[in-house]
C-alpha cells in the first residue's frame, strides 16, 4: 500500500503496482524464494498432529460402531448375536432369561419396559420441574436468587450417579415410598423398585432441562415480552403465551437430551430397580434397565464369546441406537423449528 | 382508575391470582432441587456418622464370642473416620477402609489428565485455529455432540473390547512387551487386561468430547484482534497459537478440564464394564504411601499395569453387600468422594473468578 502514491496517481497504476508488489518481494528477499524452510515444515507438522487429534473423536465413534457391529450383528466367524438368535425373536419374545441353562431365551421387551417405564417416571417428575425452574430462573428470579440457585443446580449436575442410587435404595424407598405406599395405601413396594429409580433419575435430569431451556428462554428476545405486556398481559400470559412459545425448540431438544440421559443412565437404575427383567408396568416391582443388564453380566464371571457376553452387545447396540436417534432428533428439532430473531 | 379498582374485576382478579400461583409453582420447582440436595447430604451424612444400632441377637453374639478389649480397639467407632482412609477393604466392616480405592483413583485422575488434556486441546485448537468452516469441522463438529449423548456404559463395552481385550489379537494368554530402561524394566502387558491404563483410557475417551467442547469456548473467547497483532509482528501461526492464544484462554481450558475430570472421577459403569470391581487389598504398583514411592521407585512402572480400584466402584461394591454395616460404609465412601469432588469444582470456580477478573478485553 505505501508503494501507492497519494492520490494525484490514478487507480489503475495503484492497482498495478499491487499486483506486481508480490514479484518483487519475492526477487528481493531470499526466505519467501526457498520452497522448503524448516519452519514452514514444523508449521505443517502440527497442524497435521492437531487434525489427528481432532479425527481421535471421529475413531472414537467409528470404534464403538465397528465393535457393536460386529458383535452383534455380523462378524466374519460367523459369531455374531443376531447370527445364532434371529432378530424378530430379539424384538417380540416377552422373555429375556439369557442364563437359562437350556433353552435361553432373548426376548429384549422386557428390559427395553424396564428402561422405558424408569425413563418415563424420570421425565414425569424431573422434565416439569426443570421446566418451571427454568421459566422461574429467567423470567421472575431477582439476579441474588439465580446466584444461590445456579450454583445448587450445578452441584446437583455433578453428582456422581451411584450416590444417586444409594440415595434411591437407603432413602427414598425405606423412608419415602414405603410408608406412604405401604404403610397407608396397603400397595406393596419391592425393596428394589422402578418409582424410587424413576425419582432419583427424575432428579438428576432437572439441572440438564433447567440450564438447557433457561439458555433458551432467555434467548428470546425483549421485545416480544414488552409487546405481550403492552397488549395488556400479565406475567404468567407473557411467560407462558409469548416466550415458552417462543423457545419452544429449544424447550423440546432439552426434554429430548434429558430423556435420552435417562434412558443411558446406569449406575443409579442398577442399584434402585434391581435386577429382575420384569414385562410390567407397576412401579412398585422391581425392573431391570438394559444398563442394569449389561452391568450385572460383567459383575459375574462370563466367559468370553458364550452367548450372554454376545448379549451384552446386542443390548449396547439397542441401546446407542436409542439414544443416539434420540440426540439426532433433539437437534433436528433444533434446527427445525429454531425461531431466528435479529 | 387505580390499580386496587382494577383488580376488583373479577376476571381480571383471577387471571392475577393464577399468575401468583404460577410463580408460586414455579419457586417451588426451583427450591426443589435444594431440599433434594439437602436432604441427600443430610441422609447420607448422618449415616456415614454411626454405625446401624445393633438388635439384641448381634449384640448377645457379640457378648457370646467375647470380643476382647485389644481387637475393639482396632474397630473404628464410626464409619467416616481417620481409620477408613488408611486401611484397606475388609471382610469385617468396622476394619474395612478406603485406601486401594483413594490410590486407584488417584492413579486413574493422573492418566486420564495426561492423556485428556493434550489431545482435547490439540483437537480444540484445530477446530478453532486451523480448520475453516469446511466439511471437516462440519462433520468432527457434529460427531462431538453425538458422542457427548452416548451413555457411558456404551464406552464401557468399546474400552472393554479395544483395552481390556484388544479384539482378542493377542490370544489367551497375551503377551509382554519388555523394555529396558537401564534403571528398570518397564513390562507392558498386551491386552492391557483389568489395569489402571485400560481404565483411563475408557475414562479419556468419554471425557474428550466435554474438554473439547469447553476448550473450544474458552479458544473462541479470545478476541482475534490477539491474533492479528501476533501475525503482524511476523509471528506464524503455530507461534501465535502457542505464545498468544492458549496463554489467553488458558483459565477457560483449566476449568473446562478440572470439571469434566471431576465428571470421570464420579464415573462407575464403565469401569465396572472393565472389570474393576474386585475385592481388593492393595494399591496399583504395590504404592500406598510417598515413603512407598522412595523405597521402590519401580512401583511406579508397574503401577499404569496393575489391577485397581476406584471409589465410586468401592462403594458400589459396599451397595451390593447385605449387611446393614456396609450401607454405613458406602456413606462414608460417598461422604469422601463428594468432598474430593467438591475440592476440585472449588478449584475450577477459583481459576475461573481469579482470571476473568485479570483479563478485560
Amino acid at each position: 500500500m505505501k508503494l501507492c502514491p497519494t492520490k494525484t496517481a490514478s487507480s489503475e497504476s495503484c492497482v498495478s503496482v499491487a499486483q506486481q508488489s508480490p514479484s518483487i518481494l519475492v526477487k528481493n528477499s531470499g526466505s519467501l524464494t526457498r520452497r522448503f524452510s524448516w519452519t514452514r515444515a514444523r508449521e505443517q507438522v502440527i497442524r497435521l498432529v492437531l487434525f489427528l487429534c481432532g479425527a481421535l473423536s471421529l475413531l472414537t465413534t467409528a470404534g464403538i460402531i465397528v465393535v457393536l457391529f460386529n458383535e452383534a450383528i455380523y462378524s466374519y466367524a460367523g459369531t455374531a448375536f443376531f447370527q445364532t438368535v434371529s432378530i424378530t425373536d430379539f424384538l417380540f419374545d416377552t422373555v429375556w432369561a439369557p442364563q437359562h441353562p437350556d433353552k435361553p431365551r432373548f426376548g429384549i421387551l422386557p428390559l427395553l419396559c424396564g428402561t422405558f417405564v424408569i425413563a418415563g417416571l424420570g421425565g414425569i417428575i424431573g422434565l416439569p420441574i426443570g421446566l418451571a425452574s427454568a421459566i422461574y430462573l429467567s423470567e421472575y428470579a431477582k439476579p441474588k436468587m439465580r446466584r444461590i440457585v445456579k450454583p445448587v443446580l450445578e452441584i446437583l449436575a455433578g453428582i456422581p450417579t451411584v450416590v444417586y442410587g444409594y440415595f434411591a435404595l437407603v432413602f427414598v424407598t425405606p423412608y419415602l415410598l414405603r410408608p406412604i405406599f405401604q404403610t397407608w395405601l396397603g400397595i406393596n413396594v419391592d425393596i428394589f423398585n422402578a418409582l424410587s429409580a424413576g425419582i432419583v433419575v427424575g432428579v438428576m435430569i432437572i439441572p440438564t432441562v433447567c440450564s438447557l431451556s433457561e439458555d433458551a428462554l432467555r434467548a428470546v428476545p425483549r421485545g416480544l415480552r414488552e409487546a405481550g405486556y403492552a397488549l395488556g398481559s400479565t406475567k404468567f400470559d407473557v411467560s407462558l403465551k409469548v416466550v415458552v412459545p417462543a423457545a419452544l425448540s429449544g424447550i423440546l431438544a432439552s426434554f429430548l437430551l434429558a430423556i435420552a440421559r435417562a434412558i443411558g443412565e446406569t449406575m443409579a437404575v442398577t442399584i434402585a430397580a434391581g435386577q429382575q427383567p420384569r414385562l410390567t408396568l407397576n412401579p412398585f416391582r422391581g425392573m431391570e434397565t438394559m444398563t442394569a443388564y449389561i452391568v450385572n453380566i460383567s459383575l459375574g464371571d462370563t466367559e468370553a464369546g458364550s452367548m450372554e457376553y454376545k448379549s451384552l452387545y446386542a443390548v449396547a447396540l439397542s441401546l446407542f441406537v436409542i439414544t443416539l436417534s434420540m440426540n439426532v432428533l433433539a437437534q433436528w428439532v433444533l434446527k427445525r423449528f429454531r425461531e431466528v430473531y435479529e | 382508575m387505580n390499580v386496587s379498582g382494577n383488580l376488583r374485576e373479577p376476571a381480571l382478579a383471577k387471571r392475577h391470582r393464577i399468575g401468583q400461583l404460577f410463580e408460586w409453582a414455579c419457586c417451588g420447582s426451583t427450591w426443589f432441587g435444594m431440599v433434594v440436595l439437602s436432604l441427600l447430604l443430610l441422609s447420607i451424612g448422618w449415616k456415614a456418622m454411626a454405625w446401624p444400632i445393633p438388635d439384641a441377637d448381634a449384640v448377645d453374639r457379640a457378648a457370646a464370642t467375647k470380643t476382647d478389649a485389644k481387637a475393639n480397639a482396632l474397630l473404628s467407632p464410626r464409619p467416616l473416620s481417620t481409620r477408613f482412609l488408611t486401611s484397606y477393604d475388609s471382610r469385617v466392616p468396622q476394619k474395612a477402609g478406603i485406601k486401594a480405592a483413594l490410590w486407584g483413583s488417584l492413579w486413574l485422575l493422573v492418566f486420564v489428565t495426561i492423556t485428556t488434556v493434550p489431545v482435547g486441546v490439540g483437537a480444540a485448537v484445530y477446530l478453532e485455529e486451523y480448520s475453516n468452516e469446511g466439511r471437516w469441522k462440519r462433520i468432527i463438529q457434529v460427531n462431538l455432540s453425538n458422542l457427548a449423548g452416548v451413555p457411558s456404559i456404551v464406552y464401557g463395552i468399546l474400552g472393554l473390547t479395544v483395552f481390556v481385550r484388544m479384539f482378542g489379537l493377542f490370544g489367551h494368554d497375551g503377551k509382554v512387551l519388555d523394555f529396558n530402561l537401564g534403571f528398570a524394566m518397564l513390562s507392558i502387558p498386551l491386552p492391557f487386561e483389568r489395569s489402571v491404563i485400560s481404565g483411563a483410557l475408557t475414562l479419556s475417551l468419554l471425557v474428550l468430547p466435554t474438554v473439547i467442547v469447553a476448550a473450544q469456548e474458552a479458544l473462541r473467547a479470545v478476541p482475534s484482534s490477539i491474533r492479528t497483532a501476533s501475525y503482524a509482528l511476523g509471528a506464524t501461526q503455530w507461534q501465535t497459537i502457542r505464545h498468544q492464544v492458549l496463554p489467553a484462554a488458558m483459565p477457560g481450558i483449566m476449568t473446562g478440564v478440572i470439571l469434566s475430570l471431576s465428571r470421570a472421577m464420579g464415573e462407575t459403569a464403565p469401569l465396572i464394564m472393565i472389570g474393576a470391581l474386585t475385592y481388593l487389598a492393595k494399591c496399583p504398583g504395590k504404592i500406598d504411601s510417598l515413603s512407598a514411592v522412595w523405597q521402590h521407585p519401580t512401583g511406579l512402572l508397574e503401577a499404569p499395569f496393575d489391577v485397581f480400584t476406584s471409589l465410586p466402584i468401592q462403594i458400589f461394591n459396599w451397595v451390593s453387600r447385605a449387611q446393614p454395616e456396609y450401607d454405613h460404609l458406602a456413606a462414608a465412601g460417598i461422604m469422601v468422594l463428594l468432598v474430593v469432588l467438591m475440592m476440585m469444582n472449588t478449584a475450577a470456580i477459583l481459576i475461573r473468578n481469579r482470571f476473568q477478573r485479570r483479563t478485560q478485553w
